[in-house]
């Protein structure tokens, strides 16, 4: 079983995908680094599953996409509304708030 | 391969689901209301979203007064006393929250029914989060309570400040669902079930298998996400920028029924799902709590809005709330306590915060500002008002004969009940702090009473309340001083236990 393979290939998204929410300042990339997490949970998910011989992580890893995809379309909707109203997807320049 | 046709669907009980489901149907009625009747769906939307919430009360009532406790789904889904408490506690909240939006809503340029249906859709997510004892559960329930919570701090589309709160609390809040779902993923590779009561079975033995690095890995990944939930520090950052920017009645649902629901679910992690872990998540849950209390109540202190300023006092409150959870393991007596005190706080706390931000609504309906120097002076044109801000304030600092000191009390109580060095420490750091935090909620109170009203403001004519803000500052008021004078009344309704 090559269990090992998969769960270092989801630690490595993890990592990638944590980096990009830090480092990046775009609200586009933001997003597309928050995928990449969720991907690595698929992963681990689907790999955990058929290590257990349970359809309990597959199912977990539908939901996951399934929710993605609806948390996605509302991040999508925010920074549209912000481009319109700004002309940029960048939030470092959204900085009305503060203290 | 499985035969599909061989699916029989698992039992269910239509009582233990009737709140839920109640509240789906009105839901639903709702959006059939706005799409039928479009423009003229406006006048009713608010009354028809605050009677779905008090008939979602009813199967509640009727649950309570049954009082046996029912499993679904092999005890993923699970009404028992913890979960129909605090499905009172959200019900109430919303109900609350709405007195607080309908006149808010209805005068600025918002959109007003998907407003109602967007706080029901959250609500049911939380209901959903009280009974759920299994990972996936957790996760739906999380996700239907935050989608609508990012979409209702946008709300005032035209304005950047919302537009910037909602994409803060959006990107803060995704982030910390991906973390918590990395840490749950490990949790579920370890144990093999997502059930909380398998995960608790699994953990409790695993040191002998040599995976105690992912338990703990798994364990510090989902309480650090839901320490984003509930605003603990230092997981804080979005809560001050996304309460100031937000509509403020979205701010009172936020600050309040938005970290119940994290604390809803750290309470079944903690009591069902890692309970036998305790030497895992009781010093983590030490840090983020004594972290919490001093670090908030230290940034609250500079703050010049009032509503920055409840946002950090809530980061506060939070870590008193986590207090008990750093000794619940030491055995199941102190567990109860811990459960009990938690749930009484979250009872009171929901009170004192809705209404202090009530206050709020309706001052800045005068003087279109939350800045602390906006209150001077308030006593002289509105005493009613001052009264009643000054009760809120005392009850979070904790002063009796209002709210706030039960729920401290009980919390102290169970920090020293198991006699641990640990506990008597944090002990002591919760006395601390709240005598820090007397000095910034003291200080409002000052300006309100003493100081002399600022130019701009006509003092000659007192604010006019809605009649909707008005009942819900009573009814806050009321809980708020049921809890401080006559707990033996009260405080037997929160007394649960889930192990």
């Amino acid at each position: 079983m090559l269990l090992n393979s998969f769960l270092l290939l989801a630690g490595l998204l993890f990592c990638i995908g944590v980096y990009g929410v830090l480092v990046r300042r775009n609200g586009i990339m933001v997003l597309m680094s928050v995928e990449l997490i969720l991907n690595s949970v698929n992963i681990n998910l689907v790999a955990f599953g058929a290590f257990h011989g349970d359809v309990g992580g597959e199912v977990f890893a539908l939901f996951v996409i399934a929710v993605a995809a609806a948390e996605v379309g509302i991040g999508l909707a925010i920074v549209l509304l912000m481009y319109r109203n700004r002309l940029t997807t960048d939030f470092a320049e959204a900085d009305m708030l503060k203290g | 391969m499985i035969d599909l046709l061989a699916f029989a669907r698992p039992p269910i009980d239509w009582h233990a689901a009737a709140p839920e489901l109640t509240l789906l149907a009105c839901g639903a009625l709702l959006t059939l209301v706005d799409i039928v009747w479009l423009e003229r769906a406006k006048a009713v939307s608010a009354t028809l979203a605050s009677f779905s919430l008090l008939a979602a009360m009813v199967p509640v009532v009727t649950l309570a007064v049954d009082g046996t406790d029912r499993a679904m789904f092999g005890g993923a889904y699970t009404v028992d006393d913890f979960s129909l408490v605090m499905k009172a506690v959200f019900l109430l909240t919303a109900y609350v929250v709405v007195l607080l939006s309908t006149d808010y809503i209805a005068k600025g340029d918002f959109w007003e029914s998907e407003y109602y249906q967007m706080l029901l859709s959250a609500v049911l997510g939380m209901l959903v989060m009280t009974s759920a004892r299994d990972l996936v559960t957790i996760f739906i329930a999380l996700e239907l309570l935050s989608i609508p919570a990012y979409l209702m701090a946008t709300w005032h589309k035209v304005d950047l400040r919302s537009n910037e709160a909602g994409l803060k609390y959006y990107l803060m809040g995704v982030f910390a669902s991906a973390v918590l779902l990395y840490g749950m993923s490990l949790l579920y590779g370890v144990s093999g079930s997502t059930m909380l009561s398998d995960i608790n079975a699994t953990i409790s033995n695993s040191q002998a298998e040599g995976l105690l690095a992912v338990v703990v890995l798994g364990l510090i990944f989902v309480v650090v996400g839901f320490g984003f939930k509930v605003s603990a520090f230092p997981f804080h950052m979005w809560a001050p920028d996304a309460y100031e920017g937000a509509p403020t009645p979205v701010t009172a649902f936020l600050s309040v029924a938005s970290k119940a629901a994290g604390f809803v679910a750290l309470l079944s992690l903690v009591f069902v799902g890692f309970w036998d872990r305790s030497d895992v998540y009781q010093p983590l849950l030490w840090l983020l709590s004594a972290a919490s209390m001093t670090g908030g109540n230290l940034m609250a202190l500079r703050q010049t809005n009032a509503v920055r300023m409840l946002a950090y006092s809530g980061v506060a409150q939070a870590g008193y709330m986590l207090a008990p959870l750093a000794v619940a393991g030491e055995s199941s007596a102190t567990a109860d306590d811990a459960l009990s005190s938690v749930v009484t706080y979250l009872a009171i706390y929901a009170a004192m915060n809705l209404g202090a931000f009530a206050v709020i609504i309706a001052v800045a309906r005068r003087t279109s500002s939350a800045e602390i120097d906006s209150y001077k002076g308030l006593f002289r044109y509105a005493p009613v008002l001052t009264v009643a801000m000054t009760v809120f304030l005392m009850a979070l600092a904790g002063i009796p004969p209002f709210g706030g000191w039960f729920a401290k009390f009980e919390i102290v109580l169970a920090l020293l009940s198991p006699g641990t060095a640990w506990g008597v420490v944090l002990g002591g750091v919760v006395g601390l702090n709240s005598v820090i935090a007397l000095y910034y909620y003291a200080r409002i109170a000052s300006y309100m009473w003493v100081e002399a009203p600022p130019d701009n403001v006509q003092s000659s004519s007192p604010i006019k309340v809605p009649a909707s803000v008005s009942a819900a500052l009573i009814l806050t008021g009321l809980v708020t001083l049921a809890f401080g004078i006559v707990p033996q009344w009260v405080g037997h309704f929160t007394d649960v236990s889930l192990l």
